[in-house]
């Protein structure tokens, strides 16, 4: 049987917000993921270790608070520090598109802005997960 | 009588319509009846349901003549980067027409956290400004006389610690605490449930709350103390009878807390304020405004005994819909934001705050923030929305769906008292699960276009990225962090220090009130963080239970 792809979705920083995140969650879950929330207000630290503990295929993080230039960056950089460099991990929220080639420059794969569908997020990790 | 012949004549009508939607279907997801008649209303008692406006059960409005001597305060939402950057904008807002403040704090602030705190970075005046001591209050609200404008502060869990900084610098512009007036928002049931910048667990932060209460009733007497928001469970997916039948049910548990705490209701209930969503649906909106003013009225009087008439009043403030702002073609959220400013204002709103139309994108631009100001003035002064006290009373189809978001809301509070009350509630994640099941299923719905959302999912264009987006400076951490370094080395450290211990003996008296010992923390220029951290020590913190 083939192996369930694992998605850890966490929301980063101080940021409260978190409908898309649980939207996401579930809507992941409803194609066939495995899915793991880790609610909100998490630490770089916290997400790189939990991304290692729960052995995910796919890191999933949202944001709305500005925050991301800082934060997606260095969950990026943790991830690689701990030998985990394989994951795909993925971002989304209020994120200017200017922002964007930034982002995937320090190794976030793919962003999601507002008014996404959450199929075309489940079709972009079916096709890219190794 | 009347009532058989218009039953007759419904059926007939009726009977009509069903051939005709043989040829010519209706659309899809209509949440409400085709028709409304006086079939739909019974035996509709004036008197009971609707009365006058200012009077029980306050149904079409809290004040006598509503707009027509004067509109509702126009209060934008603004804050980022320093304070000397957000008093810029403040200054602007009034000299632009605006009536009020409303402050936004970045997030470590809203968390208790000065913006040198590891937790702090990336987060230093992003979504709000970062207030770190009582001199970047001082600076905030410079050249702002707080005896002549009313402040609503978008604070909760250290709601009390920003009050205590807004007393003190009107006590240094030589401004009474009995000449203040504004609104904190103080609402942490909402932050647990939908909202997340929660710090102490539910008791310590109920008892900060009810300290507020006791402090204002005595000392700051017209100062909204709390502002009960639908806001942010609207925001997080909830229905328009969720929005309201939570809300309230947090509101119910407020006054049970003060009650216990030994407050008499009517001392502190006419400073209870409410905050809802304007939302797309303008008619939806409309009756839950007036429902909901129906459903605080009674919970007031029948349920706490208030006899004063201004505890039954459920004042509100609103803000438009963020959430249905669309990052697609954002010119249409100008349209968006107009419709949702009809209906908060055909709904008898006391303040508002418009959103601007690129808030899908980052935060605000100075234009983009004039125009949705400029749609309040509008919808006041030129579209006639504001000449007559609760236009739409007596539409059919309006006040069936009053009662019907009533109804809702009563079956809702009695679920949430059957499990034991709201905080109970939220603690089993109840209501957080029902609010998340109706985002999902409006997503499903958007995502099937059962549900059209212009731009979106039809009439898509191909569009150029939005240029001249606001960008705050990615400096101001820094420039914060310099502040604040300046302060420690300037201040009277050993003051700070014994005012900090008086406030940890004060926090493990339970019986104690922390609003004077907070106070004089904030005088000698404690920080938040230090402030909270003191808190934090004796109360803990609040671990959120995560359902999915």
């Amino acid at each position: 049987m083939e192996k369930r792809i694992r998605v850890l979705v966490a929301k980063p920083g101080l940021d409260g917000h978190d409908r898309g995140a649980k939207v996401v969650a579930r809507a992941l879950r409803d194609a066939g993921f495995e899915v793991v929330y880790t609610g909100i207000r998490l630490t770089p630290e916290q997400i790189a270790e939990a991304a290692l503990q729960e052995d995910v295929d796919v890191v999933a993080m949202s944001l709305l608070s500005g925050a991301h230039n800082t934060l997606f960056p260095k969950v990026v950089t943790l991830l690689k520090e701990k030998g985990a460099a394989g994951k795909l991990i993925i971002g989304g929220g209020v994120i200017p598109d200017a922002d964007i080639p930034g982002l995937k420059a320090a190794g976030v794969s793919e962003v999601f802005t507002p008014g996404t569908p959450t199929n075309s997020i489940v079709d972009y990790i079916k096709a890219n997960v190794k | 009588m009347a009532n058989e012949s218009l039953k007759a004549k419904m059926e007939a009508y009726t009977a009509k319509v069903e051939k005709s939607l043989a040829k010519r279907p209706e659309r899809v997801n209509l949440a409400h009846n085709r028709l409304y008649t006086p079939l739909d209303l019974g035996d509709f008692d004036y008197e009971a349901k609707l009365g006058f406006p200012g009077e029980y059960p306050f149904t079409r409005g809290v004040q006598p003549t509503m707009y027509r001597g004067r509109f509702w305060t126009m209060r934008m939402y603004a804050g980022f980067s320093t304070a000397e950057e957000s008093n810029k904008r403040y200054r602007y807002l009034l000299e632009s027409g605006g009536t009020g403040l409303s402050c936004a704090f970045d997030l470590p602030t809203q968390i208790g956290y000065d913006s040198d705190d590891p937790i702090s970075e990336g987060e230093v005046g992003k979504v709000g400004v970062a207030i770190d001591s009582l001199r970047d209050m001082e600076i905030l609200f410079d050249q702002i006389d707080l005896g002549k404008v009313s402040t609503s502060m978008t604070i909760n869990a250290p709601a009390s610690v920003l009050l205590a900084m807004y007393i003190a610098v009107a006590e240094k512009q030589g401004v009474t605490p009995d000449k203040l007036n504004g609104t904190i928002q103080n609402d942490i049931l909402k932050e647990y449930a939908a909202r997340g910048t929660y710090i102490f667990p539910p008791k310590p932060s109920m008892r900060l709350i009810t300290n507020i209460f006791e402090y204002c009733s005595k000392n700051v007497p017209n100062w909204n103390t709390i502002s009960i928001s639908g806001y942010h469970i609207r925001e997080a997916g909830s229905t328009a009878s969720q929005e309201i039948a939570f809300t309230i049910a947090d509101g119910i548990a407020y006054v049970d807390a003060a009650i216990k705490a030994g407050l008499n209701v009517d001392d502190f209930a006419g400073r209870l304020s409410f905050f809802w969503n304007a939302h797309n649906n303008v008619l939806e909106e409309v009756a839950k405004f007036r429902a909901s003013r129906r459903v605080w009225s009674k919970v007031m009087k029948e349920r706490f005994g208030a006899t004063n008439p201004k505890s039954w009043m459920l004042r509100v403030h609103t803000q438009t819909a963020g959430s249905m702002l669309t990052a697609q073609q954002p010119d249409n959220n100008i349209v968006r934001v107009a419709l949702q400013t009809a209906a908060a204002v055909l709904g008898g709103t006391q303040s508002l705050h418009t959103n601007s139309k690129d808030e899908a994108l980052a935060l605000p631009t100075e234009d983009s923030v004039r125009i949705a100001l400029r749609t309040q003035q509008i919808v006041a002064y030129e579209s006639g929305l504001a000449d007559v006290v609760d236009p739409l009373g007596g539409s059919y189809y309006v006040e069936a769906l009053t009662d019907q978001i009533e109804k809702e809301c009563w079956d809702y509070i009695k679920k949430i008292d059957d499990l034991g009350g709201a905080v109970v509630a939220i603690e089993k994640g109840y209501i957080q699960k029902e609010i998340q099941d109706s985002a999902y299923k409006w997503q499903m719905d958007v995502e099937t276009k059962k549900r059209v959302i212009v731009g979106v999912n039809q009439f898509q264009i191909k569009e150029k990225a939005p240029e001249g987006l606001l960008r705050v400076d990615s400096s101001v951490g820094d420039f914060q962090k310099q502040k604040l370094a300046k302060l420690k080395a300037e201040r009277d450290n050993a003051a700070v220090q014994a005012k900090l211990a008086a406030l940890e003996t004060a926090c493990k008296d339970e019986h104690a009130n922390l609003m004077p010992f907070i106070l004089d923390a904030v005088r000698v220029y404690a920080t938040l963080g230090e402030i909270c951290g003191v808190m934090r020590k004796v109360f803990g913190l609040y671990e959120a239970h995560t359902t999915l």
